[in-house]
């Protein structure tokens, strides 16, 4: 295991920590949570089905996390970035075919049934592998778990895997579901994917479609006396105002994952006893990228991708589109990942007149009405904000003489338009990044992959170069030379463009005074919640 | 009561053919519609190539459209209204929950607009010309003119989060475990704002309708013979000017049912009400075909009932109507 890796890690960590206690002094550990009390917060979705182990999804997660818990989660200041939860401790074999975790004693179902390794192993073998969104990829090549005693469970591969890899994975992947409950008929039918029993901090009481879900303490939980809260009430908002709204009016103490717009925060963080807070989600990041149809003469051509990089305002997108809620990207992997990240990658500055120079060397000269191409820009919907980048994009691309025609669709009409029918030439996307590159990042730029599968390169780049890179990334054990391998996936993207990473971002909480212990880990809003708790 | 039985069976042979039209035409519709359930769905989990193919078989989008169109037609023949994708419950028990709020939200937004609207309408027409009258039809118009959603939203930051005397939306208290009277009370609490918001657009259009309909009938000889036989201003104006003008208003209501289903997409939203129009905005986007045909079918049936009952109302209101339609 790499040294660099682990003290680069620990200083990231530890300045996390720093910033917390300087921002929040209020919640310094002379303060002691108090117990009881009724968190209502808004919800602005209701997923169609509830079971984190099959959709791991931040919309499931976001109620799922509180009943349903994983393995680890991510942590500010664990080693690896992770802190336990149902499992105590994990090790990965040298030769990649094994890793061993040793799970909590003395843990429950909420059906009062003890938890052991054969919920683990069932979960895994039955749920993650063959049926989970993101579980497909990453453990392809689970063969089998092995479970020697209640508390041990050693998962085997067909082939050496990453322990890096699976060590990332943990805090989005692996939610353990009873196999008491699943074993029973089609797991995609069981009635608790929609009313899930876990081992959580918190039993799922009720849920009333479009108007809230119930979450209820669980009296049995292993946390020493955890959880503090008695419920949580997700209440469903579907309109964009109104959890400003409920906030002031007092109706709700929480609006987490920006359900209060950006351009409201100057606004409410003037309300007293509202705060603002943008930390808590430091692991999920969301990119905005402009992706590119390789498929178009003229986007093939690297000069005019390297055109376009350098007609965008990076800094202006961030100032102007989040209103400063934002970073710059360099590459394919996020400025705030502590792990993969370099910034030693070619980078485009705005420069117009380079630009421009660019696009006459390219052959593609201004015509009389001072237009050298017309291209089909399409805005993914799924944020205002991508909305907004997709209207200054127009406006840079006219500036190097380059006609963007806007088309705008609902979600299911980009996703269809994008990823199977490639009828787009640029399109803003927003990939998520979730840890490790071998989740949902190489994909973005890989070849190969069958059309249809929504955010992966569905622009018809191929580079057999890059593709050898991320083939020797995903089967290299070794953690330090793996990070090496994605260094240069770094610099091999930016120079050559398959995609235009613009800006990070990530979301807002808006919260009441009197919410303790918010944003405490880098996926609070997704975590289980047993340390909330609400001054009365 | 034999005319309203004949009036009935009429409209019903009618209506089915009405309704099959309703259902192709919006199964047409969202086929053309680019993106299916899968596409809608896989926005928010990603997803391999693997598990796309095994939901679109999943949810029975490998077949062909007319198939599906086909087997949709043929469940509904057996009153069956299919399976939600988005809700994996049967539609008619998702539909049946939402139905009542929206109904209440109608039924008491027509009563506000059409009451309030026809009575400020029969004061503003008593005095054609007047002070009141002006003041009363301007007002009306610029309520009129104002965008739903706005008017919403004003309601909500003045009286639920500036004076904090009403919620700002939902049906009633989150998880409150009220039953009886205290829930009715609840509930009719809740429903004040969007309900107003609702209602008092198209106040206007009854309150103008109204007032136009008295003037025209102030002018005619049988309010001149009323006057010439002595009878009290106020008698005229109830007993024969307004009633007369009264006519057109109930042609109107029933009209103007299907709109109001179509503003409450709109209001459910701003307030958070669970109800159809929001349930048929999420089916659109989710691309839930067989939802959104429960939801549009159900509203059909609702828009067919109440024109049935205002046909009803207008034939025991102006017994030529019926009769004549009847004979026929």
């Amino acid at each position: 295991m790499s040294g660099f890796t682990i003290s680069r890690r620990t200083m990231l960590a530890g300045s996390a920590m720093l910033l917390a206690s300087t921002a929040m002094p209020t919640l310094g550990w002379a303060q002691t949570p108090k117990k009881g009390g009724r968190l209502v917060l808004a919800a602005d979705s209701e997923p169609r089905n509830l079971n984190p182990a099959i959709v791991a999804s931040n919309g499931v997660f976001f109620i799922s996390s509180k009943i349903v818990e994983t393995l680890a989660e991510a942590s500010f200041d664990g080693k690896d970035g992770l802190a336990p939860r149902l499992a105590v401790s994990w090790e990965g074999a040298a030769d990649g075919l094994s890793v061993t975790f040793k799970l909590r004693d003395g843990v429950k179902w909420h059906d009062g049934k003890p938890f052991t390794s054969a919920d683990v192993a069932f979960s895994a073998l039955q749920i993650w592998k063959p049926l989970q969104n993101l579980g497909r990829t990453v453990f392809k090549d689970l063969a089998a778990v092995d479970t020697p005693d209640d508390l041990t469970a050693v998962f085997k591969f067909a082939k050496p895997t990453p322990f890096q890899l699976i060590r990332n994975a943990l805090p989005a992947l692996s939610s353990v579901v009873p196999k008491h409950i699943y074993e029973v008929g089609k797991i995609e039918d069981n009635p608790a994917n929609n009313a899930p029993i876990g081992t959580g901090p918190f039993k799922f009481g009720e849920y009333k479609a479009g108007q809230y879900y119930r979450l209820t303490k669980n009296t049995d939980y292993w946390g020493k006396d955890e959880p503090y809260l008695d419920e949580i009430i997700y209440q469903v908002l579907p309109d964009r105002t109104s959890a400003a709204s409920a906030l002031e009016a007092e109706e709700i103490q929480l609006a987490a994952f920006s359900a209060v717009p950006l351009a409201d925060l100057d606004r409410i963080s003037k309300v007293p006893g509202l705060k603002v807070i943008s930390k808590g989600y430091e692991g999920l990041t969301y990119q905005l990228v402009v992706e590119i149809n390789h498929r178009r003469k003229e986007l093939a051509d690297l000069k005019v991708r390297q055109a376009i990089a350098h007609a965008i305002d990076k800094d202006f997108v961030v100032k102007t589109v989040f209103l400063g809620y934002a970073a710059t990207a360099t590459g394919p992997v996020p400025k705030n990942d502590p792990q993969f990240y370099t910034a030693d990658v070619p980078t485009y500055a705005l420069d117009v007149a380079k630009a421009n120079a660019l696009l006459d060397e390219a052959g593609y000269k201004k015509g009389a009405d001072g237009n050298r191409f017309s291209l089909k820009l399409l805005p993914a919907p799924y944020f205002n904000e991508t909305k907004q980048f997709g209207d200054y994009l127009r406006q840079a691309l006219a500036a190097i003489g380059i006609d963007a025609q806007l088309v705008n669709n609902d979600s299911a009409a980009h996703i269809k338009a994008v990823y199977t029918d490639h009828a787009f030439d640029l399109a803003v996307g927003p990939p998520v990044f979730r840890g490790d590159p071998a989740i949902s990042t190489t994909i973005l730029v890989q070849s190969g992959i069958p059309g249809g599968v929504p955010f992966s390169n569905q622009g018809g780049y191929k580079n057999d170069a890059l593709d050898a890179l991320i083939a020797k990334a995903s089967e290299t054990l070794d953690t330090a030379a793996r990070t090496d391998l994605y260094k240069e996936f770094q610099k091999q993207v930016a120079a050559d463009l398959p995609l235009i990473n613009v800006a990070e971002w990530s979301f807002i909480s808006v919260a009441r005074d009197t919410v303790g212990n918010i944003a405490n880990n880098p996926r609070w809003a997704v975590s289980n919640w047993a340390d909330t708790y609400l001054e009365s | 009561m034999t005319r309203a039985l004949i009036l009935l069976r009429r409209r019903l042979v009618g209506s089915i053919f009405v309704l099959l039209i309703v259902v192709i035409g919006t199964f047409l519709l969202l086929e053309a519609a680019p993106g299916d359930a899968v596409d809608a769905y896989i926005v928010s989990t990603g997803g391999d190539a693997g598990m796309i193919e095994l939901l679109r078989h999943r949810w029975g989008l490998d077949q062909s459209e007319l198939t599906r169109l086909a087997n949709y037609l043929w469940a509904l023949l057996h009153l069956d209204l299919g399976q939600s994708v988005t809700f994996s419950r049967p539609i008619r028990d998702v539909i049946l929950e939402r139905l009542p709020n929206t109904l209440l939200l109608m039924v008491s937004a027509t009563a506000l607009s059409f009451g309030l609207g026809s009575a400020l309408g029969i004061y503003a027409g008593a005095r054609p010309g007047s002070v009141r009258d002006r003041f009363l039809s301007i007002g009306s118009l610029a309520l009129y003119a104002v965008p739903g959603f706005w008017l919403g939203l004003v309601l909500i930051v003045v009286f639920a989060v500036d004076l904090r005397w009403l919620p700002i939306g939902g049906i009633e208290t989150l998880a409150s475990d009220k039953t009886g009277l205290d829930r009715a009370t609840d509930i009719a609490i809740h429903l004040v704002l969007p309900v107003s918001a609702l209602g008092f657009i198209y106040l206007a259009l009854y309150l103008r309708m109204m007032r136009a309909g008295m003037a025209e009938v102030w002018r005619q000889d049988f309010v001149l013979a009323a006057r010439a036989k002595g009878l009290s201003r106020r008698r005229i104006v109830l007993a024969h000017v307004a009633r007369n003008a009264l006519l057109p208003l109930v042609t109107m209501l029933g009209l103007q049912s299907a709109q109001m289903l179509g503003g409450s997409v709109v209001i459910e939203s701003v307030f958070s009400v669970p109800g159809l129009g929001r349930l048929a905005q999420e089916a659109v986007a989710a691309r839930d075909t067989p939802l959104l045909l429960g939801i549009i079918l159900t509203s059909a049936v609702l828009v067919i009932v109440i024109n049935l009952l205002v046909d009803i109302a207008y034939a025991f209101l102006d017994p030529r109507v019926g009769a004549g339609e009847a004979g026929a």
